[in-house]
């Protein structure tokens, strides 16, 4: 009887073990047209899935049975079920979508369309398009606040951040940053908003409620020329200690101190790093590296990188599911 | 002649030569700065070298420093092999070598001795090596710093008898010169130690081949590997195959009969 009653909680001590280090993490894949889709516990590739041309954003429902996946050459975005790993529906985005953000309710789901200079507001229940806002020249960074009171999209040839309003869905401020911005991301606080500038090779922070910028953080790495240090992808952890910039063909991750906002490290990764994710207990940062072809895992905690893994061409977004 | 004997002669022979070397603080800094110039200076200037490929037992991408770290632990014990040797001859030369051939003990068992010694110094000065480097930001997994200590000894043992082996040849200490030229360079430059094989293999076959039938570079890879925790099997076969020739060769260029002890008319 004690035998039995041993065992039963052993293997269910495993079962339950298993199950908390379970974590899928999805990667888009621009060349293959496909998602890559990979345990990153074992450090393994599991499989690739076509899902449509030129596949770029990707994020996750906010119970975490849906994907969203922008094709961008097939102008549409694609609805994928996280544990089937079929298409279970369309979203429409209109022309190019490449990068969008769902609102923190997973009611809307707002999409840059950098051809024609718009924001598509699309509800996401009804797969409608409720709304296109005229924002500036080439729309490419997207971000609801974790509030859901803003939407930030930064035009990367007008050089500026647009304030929309959730409510009223209108332009309601601009702040001018670095030259071409392309990634935007608020803190989990809602108070600020990081923006990375491509060609300028810097961090922008902005002050939510007064939309002026606290500070500009230059990006340098000794032995690399300016012109490859080309910051995108950001991460911000939930208690604003470190945010995360990934910098293009520098290939390096850029530690920074979201107190102090000095940069306190340079990590190492694969070639032309774009994208960034945490795991879901933010233990982990994923980087998809695109011309390596692969993405590296950085363990947070030690602030090391510890693997990385070939997933197939042009790795572009990533997020991880628990 | 019983085993306390031996342990007596060994203990004699390592302890002298540790002694030796702590109370040589020069050598000690001497030693260090060697591989110090080459992680600080040489390799800042690679930095971005590498990179491009991943290779075992490596995960992910590293900087040069990383890479060249355990070709520099090699460096560190191939010149203390040849710095052992290099001791043999001026020992000769002095004459504190015939105390130590008079003992009744076994010839081989005081070259062995004398190599074990010159590896304890090595594998001491490694670690320091390793240490400093940590505070350079080049760390390896915790269990790494202990695996390492088995290749440690190994590839110590390795590079002591082939300096041993040289040793036997040189005569005077004026040709320790030619050593440096035809010995420890060639060995040093065509490893793996400063660039990986699949590198050397762009530029050119040859070197490639030369490099991966070096028993320096395979000393260097076992190194590498056990310092993530892996164990690169033919890497120790062949480091272990190497330091037995060259132990046998080395008792038999020592041995008064058959070695060239005798040719050079014994000294």
């Amino acid at each position: 009887m004690m035998k039995k009653w041993l065992l039963a909680t052993g293997l269910l001590a495993i079962f339950a073990l298993s199950n908390a280090q379970a974590e899928t993490v999805f990667v888009t894949l621009e060349k293959d047209n496909a998602i890559a889709v990979v345990d990153p516990i074992a450090g393994k590739l599991l499989k690739t899935i076509h899902v449509g041309q030129r596949p770029r954003g990707i994020a996750l429902s906010v119970d975490n049975k849906l994907l969203y996946i922008a094709t961008s050459d097939d102008n549409t975005i694609r609805i994928i079920d996280t544990t089937t790993l079929k298409e279970v529906g369309q979203l429409p985005s209109d022309k190019d979508p490449e990068t969008f953000s769902l609102s923190p309710d997973g009611k809307q789901l707002y999409v840059s369309n950098e051809d024609d200079n718009l924001v598509t507001v699309i509800d996401v229940a009804a797969k409608k398009s409720v709304k296109q806002i005229k924002v500036g020249v080439e729309p490419e960074g997207i971000a609801v606040s974790p509030d859901n009171q803003w939407v930030a999209s930064a035009s990367e040839t007008t050089n500026m951040v647009h304030w929309i309003n959730t409510k009223t869905l209108e332009i309601v401020d601009n702040t001018l940053v670095d030259p071409r911005p392309r990634a935007v991301a608020f803190t989990a606080d809602s108070q600020q908003l990081w923006v990375t500038s491509e060609i300028a090779g810097s961090l922008t922070i902005l002050d939510v409620k007064t939309k002026k910028i606290l500070k500009t953080v230059k990006l340098e790495v000794q032995g690399v020329t300016a012109e490859k240090i080309q910051p995108v992808g950001i991460a911000i952890d939930k208690n604003r200690r470190f945010g995360y910039v990934a910098m293009g063909t520098a290939n390096r991750v850029a530690v920074i101190n979201a107190q102090t906002f000095a940069v306190e490290k340079y990590l190492l990764v694969g070639q032309r790093v774009w994208n960034l994710a945490f795991s879901p207990d933010q233990k982990r940062l994923y980087t998809t590296n695109g011309i390596s072809n692969d993405i590296s895992i950085i363990d947070v905690e030690n602030q090391k990188v510890t693997k990385s893994i070939g997933v197939g061409r042009y790795p572009w977004g990533v997020v991880a599911k628990p | 002649m019983s085993l306390l004997h031996f342990l007596r002669a060994m203990w004699g022979i390592v302890g002298r030569e540790l002694w030796r070397f702590i109370q040589q603080k020069e050598r000690f800094i001497s030693a260090l700065v060697r591989p110090l110039i080459w992680l600080f200076v040489f390799a800042a200037g690679f930095r971005n070298t590498l990179g491009m490929a991943i290779a075992p037992p490596y995960e992910t991408y590293i900087l040069y420093e990383v890479y060249i770290t355990p070709g520099l632990i090699g460096m560190i014990q191939l010149f203390n092999g040849m710095q052992s040797s290099l001791t043999m001859v001026y020992d000769r030369e002095m004459g504190s070598m015939r105390i130590l051939l008079v003992s009744p003990l076994p010839r081989w068992f005081l070259l062995i001795c004398k190599l074990i010694a010159g590896t304890a110094v090595s594998i001491l000065q490694v670690y320091v090596f390793l240490g400093i480097a940590w505070f350079y930001d080049i760390q390896a997994p915790l269990q790494g710093y202990l695996l390492i200590l088995p290749a440690l000894i190994l590839d110590g043992l390795m590079l002591g008898a082939l300096g041993l082996l040289l040793s036997s040849f040189i005569r005077q200490l004026e040709n320790f010169a030619g050593v440096m030229n035809f010995v420890i360079f060639p060995l040093f430059f065509m490893s793996t130690a400063l660039y990986p094989l699949w590198k050397i293999q762009e530029s050119s076959a040859l070197l490639h081949n030369l490099a991966s039938y070096n028993p320096f570079s395979q000393g260097v890879e076992l190194i590498r590997f056990a310092l993530y925790g892996q164990f690169n099997q033919q890497a120790f076969i062949y480091t272990l195959a190497a330091f037995i020739i060259f132990m046998i060769a080395a008792i038999i260029g020592y041995t008064p009969s058959k070695g060239m002890m005798t040719r050079k008319g014994g000294d």
